[in-house]
């Protein structure tokens, strides 16, 4: 710890020296540095069989023994954590290279020191078991990530934006506050160790909800949500990236870990969690499907897949309620993995999006269009991203929803009539949930990579640079991998969950190895099909002619760009269909009587987010009119003020005086 | 072994089927049993057109429908007969591979930048999304009644303990169903019609042609014997000797053929916002499906 502070007490000095180019390179070798110790340390205990070896690292663990506890579950969230920082590091550099003429030096030293101590907390809150010193971090986080998100501040919003984050950090951070004093009440020390007797005596249910609501704000559960989808498009897209990719997974880390002191309540809490995440997952992607902010967008998703995460983590302390091993197990691992891929694909594909927004100036999908001519590699990685996150082999996130559905269908084949009934209502949402994402991914991709541009592009947009497209390379590769060799995950998966809960009979890792490797067989052959017949294909038409012609338009020839179907278009009948729950409005100037020559004319459609405005802004509004009204005993009047103490003081009086207090 | 090679036979067959029953009951000579492999072989033989504006995922997306749906028939079994690939959880595989198919078919119809295209398009997606659940009620309500994991075992229905012929037919029901939504044919799309603006599966393949098109078209013909064979497994038992097996899963794939043909010809299509409304309607009988083996299993 103190090792730590003092190493980043010197990176952040150097960083701010004023010379240019310094803060880049420092801070590169510090993330570097941070990276390398705490995966060497992460790497040692998930590889070590006991929980209490740590092999290489005893002396280090030794001197901090009481403050650093690692254990395989923070050891899979400092893994999960490094690689999204090296990969949004290594993007930063090309991506705000464009900044760099109009913002202060400093404000881009800042930026960098930002994402130094950001990497830095979020290591730190795995490892921290002291609630002072976890909530000591927690706040950095939140602030470092603050002043990235703000790194634009000149436009119209971001500053609101990363308020509104800002605020609502401080409220979750106020729940996980309560909860640990009220569990560490009668103790001499606040930490999280606590709950392990204070769950023994007292019912369980009451406290797991102060924490599911702190740890769910930095989640992004529903009715938490509200910040996530206006940070993320004012942020930076390598922000954007991290944080919709790993920060927020530390709230679901705050939930793993609660859920590993739980002794009581399982099915309570288990039915609680499921039943809020399917709501979330549905909420999140029903959003997502009307946003035309690319950004925003991809911010509803990443609700949508805390849902899922959320969900796996519901089915893994519900099983432990009904006794089935299985369905916790794979639960829990369907949770774990989905964390991991979702970390992977998300930033992927706020990288992608992050380059097409910087070559065409606009985050609006409805202007963009056939830009996977102008930049194939970034169209490439934001498809893998779309088809990963669809949940579609052979990729990464087939394999976490295909845990999370043997889990499911293991309830449903096994249950006694009610725990079906919940299993039944987690299945439906999670089957709407993945249809609803291909509906989202197939709109977002096509419209922005396929046909033709949609508007004029001042600039003609051409592919990023290598570093920016190596950024986006390495979280491809192992989006496939996991895609096409599930069997090599689930081991060390299945040891996290065993290692950590209650599961009575530990489940041995070749329950799920078998239909993995059939996956992988089938993803095997899909390859080999598809290889097959493109050759076919190329012998067949070796000896014939293969030309090109006008795309078919009934015989009308003329076809414009402005003609092809839009992002609004494809998903009028789903936003008809969902009219009762989600409100489209649209803003237009019908013409006057008198306008005979009729001027240019704006029309815009909005999804707004009715929860936001239900239970964030209506109350706002209304605090805010009454201390209106209350001001107008804010006369700047010395008279008055001594009017009001005088007031006062005989009211006080009186009080006493009847023996009212 | 055995399964593929009758899906394969069917789905020469079923189409083909379709069209003459069509043809039989509306009083017309019409086109012979094998004209949509005589349409497809023309086809291969053909060169092929693409649209200036397409790029790579025109050129890749037919191969992708089609091989999706080609390692989705592995994992099918066929009248008892045992299919290649079967493991537990296999069905989420399957569902999740018809979804590659519908992923790259829609992409491949933005691609063209046309203005028909996209309007195909939305439906197939919309509609794919609403019958995934129908699909996936239907598995719940089958693993709970026979207890298994995996497609050949679930949809082995004469095995479950308390099986009568309903039960069967109920679930052939939604499947023949869940085929015409995934098929795009009557009532929810006319593949006959000739106006752009009410096509689903057509509009979207426009300026697709010659081996692209063979392609599309096979995968098709595939689809509609995937479906007919998971409908032969539910209701043809495995106990079955081998021959009557194949009697009757030759039977039951007529029968298939012939009652979408009656279909087709007596019954016209929705209006394009109905057809969410009779999706809704599949999903429903499915759960209703679900409610009924619930309480069965607890009564019983």
């Amino acid at each position: 710890m103190i090792y730590l502070l003092v190493f980043l007490v010197v990176t952040t000095l150097i960083i701010m020296i004023p010379v240019r180019r310094v803060s880049l390179f420092t801070a590169g070798i510090s993330i570097f540095i941070t990276t390398a110790i705490s995966s060497w340390l992460a790497i040692d205990v998930l590889l070590s069989e006991a929980l209490s070896d740590r092999g290489l690292l005893s002396v280090l663990h030794e001197y901090f023994s009481s403050l650093i506890i690692c254990d395989k579950l923070s050891a899979f969230f400092i893994l999960v954590i490094n690689f999204t920082v090296i990969t949004g590091f290594l993007y930063s550099t090309g991506y705000l290279k464009p900044y760099l003429k109009d913002k202060p030096a400093l404000w881009v030293k800042l930026h960098y020191l930002a994402l130094v101590w950001l990497q830095a907390s979020m290591i730190m809150v795995p490892l921290l078991r002291n609630g002072f010193y976890f909530l000591m971090v927690w706040e950095l986080m939140t602030l470092s990530s603050f002043i990235l998100v703000i790194f634009d501040f000149d436009a119209k919003g971001t500053l609101k934006a990363g308020l509104t984050y800002l605020i609502q950090m401080h409220v979750g951070m106020l729940f996980i506050l309560a909860a640990l004093i009220i569990s560490s009440k009668g103790y001499r020390s606040l930490t999280f160790d606590n709950l392990e007797y204070y769950f023994l005596n007292n019912p369980n249910w009451p406290v797991f909800l102060l924490f599911f609501i702190g740890f769910g704000l930095k989640a992004g559960f529903f009715m938490l949500h509200t910040w996530l989808p206006d940070a993320h498009p004012a942020a930076p897209s390598h922000v954007s990236g991290i944080m919709s990719g790993v920060m927020i997974k530390l709230g679901i880390y705050g939930i793993l870990r609660i859920t590993t002191y739980l002794l009581d309540d399982f099915a309570v809490i288990g039915a609680f969690m499921i039943i809020i995440s399917a709501i979330t997952g549905l909420f999140g992607v029903m959003m997502a499907i009307l946003q035309h902010d690319v950004k925003k967008l991809l911010a509803y998703h990443s609700i949508e897949n805390i849902g899922i995460i959320g969900m796996g983590i519901g089915l893994g302390i519900y099983g432990t309620a009904i006794g089935n091993n299985i369905v916790s197990a794979a639960g829990y691992a369907g949770a774990l993995l989905h964390t991991l891929n979702h970390s992977l694909f998300k930033s992927l594909l706020f990288y992608s999006a992050g380059s097409v927004i910087g070559q065409v100036h606009t985050q609006n999908v409805e202007k963009m269009g056939g830009l996977m001519k102008l930049m194939p590699y970034t169209a490439w990685a934001f498809l893998i991203g779309a088809l990963a996150i669809s949940g579609i082999p052979p990729f990464n996130g087939f394999i976490s929803e295909f845990l999370i559905y043997t889990s499911l269908f293991n309830g449903i084949g096994s249950a006694e009539f009610y725990p079906l009934i919940i299993f039944f209502i987690a299945m439906f949402s999670l089957v709407l949930i993945g249809g609803l994402a291909l509906l989202c991914f197939t709109k977002v991709f096509s419209v922005i990579f396929l046909g033709q541009p949609r508007s004029d592009y001042h600039v003609k947009p051409v592919e990023v640079g290598p570093v920016m497209l190596l950024a986006k390379l390495l979280p491809v590769i192992p989006v496939i991998l996991i895609g096409i060799l599930p069997f090599v995950v689930i081991k060390p998966l299945i040891s996290i969950t065993n290692s950590l809960f209650r599961v009575d009979n530990i489940i041995p890792a070749e329950t799920f190895s078998l239909p993995f490797k059939f996956i992988s067989i089938g993803a095997g052959l899909l390859l080999f099909i598809v290889a097959i017949v493109m050759i076919i294909r190329k012998m067949l038409l070796l000896k014939r002619i293969t030309t090109t012609g006008p795309t078919w338009g009934c015989g009308y020839c003329a076809v414009d760009s402005k003609q092809q179907y839009t992002a609004t278009s494809f998903v009028q009948e789903y936003a008809e269909l969902t009219r009762p729950i989600i409100k489209t409005g649209h803003t237009k100037i019908n013409y006057r009587e008198d306008e005979i020559f009729p001027g240019e004319r704006d029309f815009h459609t909005h999804s707004d987010d009715f929860i936001r405005s239900k239970i964030i802004i209506r109350p706002a509004d209304f605090i805010i009119n009454v201390l209106r009204r209350a001001a107008i005993f804010q006369t700047g009047k010395l008279q008055h003020y001594v009017l009001y103490v005088l007031l006062f003081l005989v009211f006080i009086f009186l009080l006493t005086y009847l023996k009212l207090i | 072994m055995t399964a593929l090679i009758l899906i394969l036979i069917t789905s020469l067959l079923t189409t083909g089927l379709i069209v003459r029953t069509k043809s039989i009951v509306s009083g017309r000579k019409g086109p012979g049993l094998f004209q949509p492999l005589k349409n497809i072989w023309v086809l291969l033989r053909k060169g092929l057109v693409y649209s200036e504006t397409s790029g790579i995922i025109t050129r890749i997306a037919p191969v992708v429908v089609f091989s999706s749906l080609v390692v989705a028939s592995l994992m099918v079994p066929a009248a008892g007969f045992k299919p290649l690939i079967s493991f537990n959880g296999d069905f989420i595989l399957f569902a999740y591979l018809l979804a590659l198919s519908r992923f790259m078919m829609i992409a491949a119809s933005f691609d063209t930048g046309s203005s028909f295209e996209g309007m195909g398009a939305s439906r197939e997606a919309l509609y794919g999304m609403l019958i995934e659940p129908a699909l996936f009620i239907l598995i719940a309500g089958l693993v709970v009644f026979t207890g298994g994991y995996s497609i050949s075992t679930i949809f082995n229905l004469p095995g479950g303990k308390y099986y009568s012929l309903i039960y069967g037919l109920i679930v052939s029901y939604i499947l023949g169903n869940i085929a015409i939504v995934e098929n795009s044919r009557v009532p929810i799309d006319d593949p006959k019609t000739h106006l752009e603006l009410t096509m689903i599966h057509e509009v979207m393949v426009l300026d697709t042609s010659g081996f692209n098109l063979a392609l599309i078209q096979m995968t098709s013909l595939l689809k509609f014997a995937i479906f007919g064979s998971l409908i032969s497994s539910t209701i043809i038992p495995a106990s079955l000797p081998v021959f009557w097996r194949l009697v009757a899963f030759s039977g039951v794939q007529l029968l298939f053929g012939v009652i979408l043909g009656f279909i087709e010809s007596f019954r016209a299509r929705f209006r394009m916002n109905r057809n969410q409304q009779f999706i809704l309607t599949v999903i429903l009988i499915s759960v209703l499906f679900f409610v009924v083996i619930l309480f069965t299993k607890n009564i019983l």
